[in-house]
């Protein structure tokens, strides 16, 4: 089969690799006819996390028809067409039982802190990912979910992971009816948070980037305010300014260790790679932020720790909530708001490109190019 | 049961202050939820490790799933399993990780070439979306290699000269 191959930082290929087989009693092999590169691709493509291994094959964001299952599967069958969340998980462990979908502690052998994220890295439990034409789906009678027939592919394959984990932000941030909520980075995954605030009810969204394409599509689809912080100064004194000088309620950091915008971050966190990536988005949302406010992170950060205002955590009295996203258990809430057309995911999808075309794509997405916002990638298997 | 060197019977006022609202997790955290499902086992049975496989330390076992793509090999293999020996809250742990995956790289070009393959290094760095979309940028990075190269090459000559 075709499957990604990832050679070494920004270079990434097609390749032939073997199609997987069940190794499991609850496996089930997929046939991916979606799949998306996200910003987490991104840390990967970088190489910022630790234990990608040359030969590794990404991507945690597909949806697909199941071909063959393990021996203990009752929930699918074969030609089920499934949507698959992001995370691996049992079910069953004390985690999984508390909603905890994605902190599964029976996914992952390598890292205790991580759950199991396909194709993300041997820290993620060393699964192939679906930027292919299979994949191997452990767990399947937990994760996978049968797509509505009412829905549209391109809509159910960002349930995977961009809407659950935009809509999760915006949930820890414990918005109340009226608060102002500034939300860091324009990505699908901070574009996606700002308009789900609005769902719990926010008075007020201000998004905050530096890609101009992405602030004016974020004005227009969340909607919000839109601020590019190159042009703010000192981003935390321009927030208080618009904020009655007491900082936005909420702050949600959609960015994580790639951000830009501070020279020193960027040098130890993403060029040496002695920080886990720069947190120079945290720092301004933790000094931003009302006293006793909220700091919502899913930026996603390397295990080996980063440089932030811990202090000020302390003396400002704020609450941090963070997460990998537990998709399964947003799933139902989601899928409702979808059908309802509360939310319209696949607006965000700006290329859709044959598979063939993964190294364009990546760099495409990787340098904000030609307006990307969202790629989709569909395999020969599946454009027919 | 965790050994408990304490009864909390024992003490003045245990619990009384103890205030179920006072749950800063909740909804990511649903601890109603915990009764679990008495019919199904716990854990499903483990699958069957074929390949090398690196655990971290702060487990006591294998869960019952687990990734088999790309076993260690080679040097990186040899600094991984190094890695390995540490805690996921040792700072070495994470940076030999990130060694190992640095020599990796080279490893993946030196597999490459005993395939009889060149990799075409400026494709898998996607080329070609440049060239369409970045024009100006991707002939002013090649013309800044190049006069580093040329530049390079002058001062070896004059050295050897
Ligand atoms: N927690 C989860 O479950 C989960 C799931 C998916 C993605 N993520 C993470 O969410 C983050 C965003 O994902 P994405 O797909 O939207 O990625 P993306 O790379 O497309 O978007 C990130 C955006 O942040 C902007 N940015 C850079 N520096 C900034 C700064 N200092 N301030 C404000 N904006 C800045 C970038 O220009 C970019 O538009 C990533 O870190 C990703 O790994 C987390
Ligand atoms: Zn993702
Ligand atoms: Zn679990």
């Amino acid at each position: 089969m075709l499957a990604m191959n990832y050679r070494g930082p920004y270079r990434v290929r097609l390749d032939r690799k073997p199609i997987p087989v069940c190794e499991h009693v609850e496996d089930a092999i997929v046939r991916v006819t979606r799949t998306c590169i996200c910003g987490s691709d991104l840390h990967l493509y970088h190489g910022m996390v630790p234990d990608t291994r040359v030969g590794s094959t990404f991507g945690h964001e597909f949806i697909g028809v199941v071909e063959e299952i393990g021996p203990s599967v009752k929930h699918l069958a074969v030609g089920d067409h499934v949507l698959v969340p992001f995370n691996i998980a049992c079910g069953r462990c004390p985690f999984c039982r508390q909603g905890l979908f994605g902190n599964c502690h029976e996914a992952n052998p390598l890292a205790t802190a991580v759950g199991g994220i396909y194709g993300y890295s041997h820290t993620a439990g060393g699964y192939d990912g679906g930027q292919a034409e299979y994949v191997r789906v452990p767990y399947a009678d937990v994760g996978p979910c049968k797509i509505p027939d009412t829905m549209d592919p391109d809509d159910a394959v960002l349930l995977t992971d961009v809407v659950p984990t935009g809509y999760q932000a915006a949930e820890m941030a414990g918005i109340r009816s009226g608060d102002t909520v500034v939300v860091f980075g324009a990505g699908p995954v901070g574009i996606m948070a700002a308009r789900c605030a609005w769902l719990f009810g926010a008075g007020r969204v201000i998004v905050i980037d530096h890609v101009e394409y992405r602030l004016d599509f974020a004005r227009r689809y969340c909607p919000a305010e839109v601020y590019d912080f190159r042009s703010l100064g000192d981003p935390v004194v321009f927030l208080k300014k618009i904020t009655d000088s007491l900082g936005p309620d909420v702050c949600i950091d959609a960015v994580g260790g790639d951000a830009a915008g501070n020279a020193l971050h960027t040098l130890f966190g993403t060029k040496m790679k002695l920080e886990g990536g720069s947190a120079i988005a945290l720092h301004w949302a933790i000094n931003a932020v009302k006293k006793g406010g909220i700091v919502s992170i899913v930026g996603v950060y390397g295990p080996t720790g980063n440089l932030i205002p811990i202090g000020n955590v302390l003396n400002k009295g704020i609450t941090i909530r963070a997460n990998q996203a537990s998709v399964k258990r947003l799933l139902p809430k989601l899928i409702e708001h979808v059908e309802a057309g509360r939310i319209t995911p696949r607006d965000l999808i700006t290329h859709k490109v044959p598979l063939e075309e993964i190294s364009d794509a990546y760099h495409l997405f990787s340098a904000k190019l030609d307006g990307c916002i969202k790629p989709v990638l569909v395999p020969p298997t599946a454009r027919g | 049961m965790t050994h408990r060197p304490v009864d909390p019977s024992t003490i003045p006022g245990w619990g009384i202050d103890a205030d179920p609202r006072n749950d800063p997790t909740y909804p990511m955290r649903d601890v109603s939820k915990e009764t679990g499902d008495p019919g199904r086992p716990m854990r499903l049975p483990r699958q069957e490790p074929r390949v090398e496989l690196l655990v971290s330390i702060e487990r006591t076992d294998l869960p019952a799933v687990f990734g088999t793509t790309v076993p260690p090999s080679g040097l990186s293999g040899t600094i991984r399993r190094s890695a390995f020996r540490y805690s996921e809250s040792h700072w070495a742990h994470w940076l030999m990780l990130m060694a190992a995956d640095r020599v990796n790289v080279v490893e993946g070009v030196v597999q490459d070439l005993g395939r009889g393959r060149i990799p075409n290094v400026p494709a898998e760095m996607g080329v070609r979306a440049e060239w369409a979309h970045n024009r100006t940028g991707l002939v002013q990075k090649v013309a800044i290699v190049g006069a580093l190269m040329g530049l390079g090459w002058l001062l070896l000559r004059r050295r050897a000269r």
